[in-house]
């Protein structure tokens, strides 16, 4: 499989590796996908009061496309608001990582994550 | 040391230098380059000469009598030649066939084909080990059954089924037996003169000869009977047709040639580095090995690591050429159906790894593979929610995944 240098950079070099508090009520966690589809995803972020992700981190088991959506997902959601953080479609992230065909699933992947992070957030409030 | 390291030798195998030169002899105007069916000039009868010398080469490592070669361009064609050819020319005798679900496509698919056809198919299980169980295998036998298909060695797994035992039991019921030997020929020992296969289908790529060359035995005592596949000129006693290609079947001869004198020597190399490489591996969590380490060619070692995703350690790892039973890394975006059919559960086998050693592998390289993949697991481990999980004690069939 022939990767763009964005994903081989994001791979090699992934950004915000890590874990948070999940019980923390400043913290929303999205987990997403399944073990026997190759692809696990846990992004964590935390919101500050006035509604902005202040720090986002993420664990993921999959492939390369998979790591490097979920890796380049973090990056995009700091600095942003719970708002604008949702509106980050899968088409971007593929776009951005130059995603074939095949792999554009680790992209939607990646747009459930943050959905499912906002939303356990949002629940948790 | 050169990189990337290439450990995929079950794939395929570089041309030994020493088949390279041979068919290199086959191919210029100053070269063996006749058509050996021309009966009129020397040309010809010089080609025919290289062609029946290959012919016992093939012959000798696998102690038959060289009549019953059949060249073909490939396992492949082997395996569709052996399995339609007798499916259609016995099956006034019955439509009933045997196989196993971790055969090769080549096997199989031609199956498949047969269904299509009219033939009704078993497909085993084999055991957890890969092995077959002998007692099941006997008791799918019917009254209709014409022909059981199994092969000598997984191509993924590297475990050696019993073909001599299995024979017994089709012979003794006028079953034909096709034994798909691709990646067992010159690497097992095999000898059909006491043996009760009836045929089976060897390939040149796998040990060192050309890609695109192939054979298939064809036993004549007792005479098993096939319909040809490809029409033409009568080539092959009419079995397959089409001009034979002298420097192709040289190389192939010379191949397992080779194999017969330097085999015994290879194996003890081969286990012992496959030995070196397992032993560097197994201390690291959660690994486990695919198939019965016992009843196993030398030269191969499939490992699952669990937690970890087998494309993104094909990444981590890309100064390796290995295989992977990940989805990812397959056209079909399904994980390696071998794997499953040992029951592999999904996730162990998109975690597979499978390092096949060969002819030219050496101990410094295994050492450097065994220093990358533990520095690898630890960093995608470290990326891996999974691992966390394990880790924190949590069962990961309980968790209630969505998946998509």
């Amino acid at each position: 499989m022939a990767y763009s240098d964005k994903v081989m950079d994001h791979y090699e070099n992934p950004r915000n590796v890590g874990t948070m508090d999940k019980e923390d009520k400043d913290v929303g966690t999205g987990m997403v996908g399944a073990p026997a589809c190759g692809d696990v995803m846990k992004l964590q972020i935390k919101v500050s009061d006035d509604g902005v992700i202040e720090d986002a981190k993420f664990k993921t088991y999959g492939c390369g496309s998979a790591i490097a959506s979920s890796s380049l997902l973090t990056e995009w959601v700091k600095g942003k608001t719970l708002d604008e953080a949702s509106e980050i479609k899968n088409s971007d992230i593929a776009e951005e990582l130059a995603l074939p065909p095949v792999k554009v699933h680790c992209s939607v992947l990646a747009e459930d994550a943050i959905k499912a992070a906002i939303k356990d957030f949002q629940d948790k409030q | 040391m050169k990189l990337p390291i290439y450990l995929d030798y079950s794939a395929t195998t570089p041309v030994d230098p020493r088949v390279a030169e041979k068919m290199m002899q086959c191919l210029t105007m100053d070269g063996n380059f006749g058509n050996p069916a021309s009966r009129s000039h020397s040309f010809g009868w010089s080609a025919d000469e290289a062609v029946e010398l290959a012919r016992k080469q093939v012959a000798d490592l696998v102690n038959c009598d060289p009549k019953e070669i059949i060249w073909t361009s490939g396992a492949t064609e082997s395996d569709n030649l052996a399995i339609k050819g007798a499916a259609h020319f016995y099956q006034k005798k019955g439509k009933h066939i045997i196989t196993c679900k971790t055969e090769h496509k080549a096997v199989l698919d031609s199956c498949r084909q047969l269904e299509r056809e009219g033939f009704e198919v078993t497909y085993l299980d084999p055991e957890t080990n890969g092995l077959i169980d002998l007692a099941k295998l006997e008791s799918a036998m019917r009254e209709d059954t014409i022909l059981v298909s199994i092969m000598h060695v997984n191509n993924e797994i590297g475990v050696i089924q019993d073909i001599d035992t299995m024979a017994e039991l089709t012979r003794a019921r006028g079953i034909i037996f096709h034994v798909d030997a691709a990646q067992s020929a010159g690497k097992v020992d095999i000898d059909l003169a006491n043996s009760k296969v009836d045929l089976m289908s060897f390939s040149a790529h796998k040990i060192y000869g050309p890609k695109g060359m192939g054979a298939l035995f064809v036993r004549r005592k007792p005479r098993v009977r096939l319909e040809a596949q490809i029409h033409g000129g009568g080539h092959e006693r009419g079995l397959r047709s089409g001009t034979l290609p002298v420097h192709q079947i040289v190389g192939m001869g010379e191949a397992f040639r080779i194999a017969k004198e330097e085999m015994a020597t290879e194996n003890v190399r081969f286990a012992a580095l496959r030995d070196r490489l397992y032993d560097g591996l197994k201390d690291i969590e959660e690994t486990y090995v695919n198939g019965d380490m016992d009843k196993r060619i030398t030269g191969n070692l499939n490992i699952s690591f669990n937690y970890v995703e087998g494309e993104s350690l094909i990444m981590a790892i890309k100064d390796l050429a290995v295989s992977s039973g990940s989805a990812c890394t397959s056209a079909s975006l399904e994980p390696s159906y071998v794997l499953r059919a040992i029951g592999r559960n999904d996730e162990l086998a998109h975690s597979s790894i499978r390092f096949t050693i060969g002819r030219f592998t050496t101990e410094e390289e295994i050492d450097y593979t065994i220093k990358l993949l533990h520095n690898s697991i630890d960093k995608l481990r470290e990326l891996s929610p999974l691992w966390d999980m394990f880790k924190e004690g949590i069962d990961l069939d309980s968790v209630k995944w969505a998946a998509h």
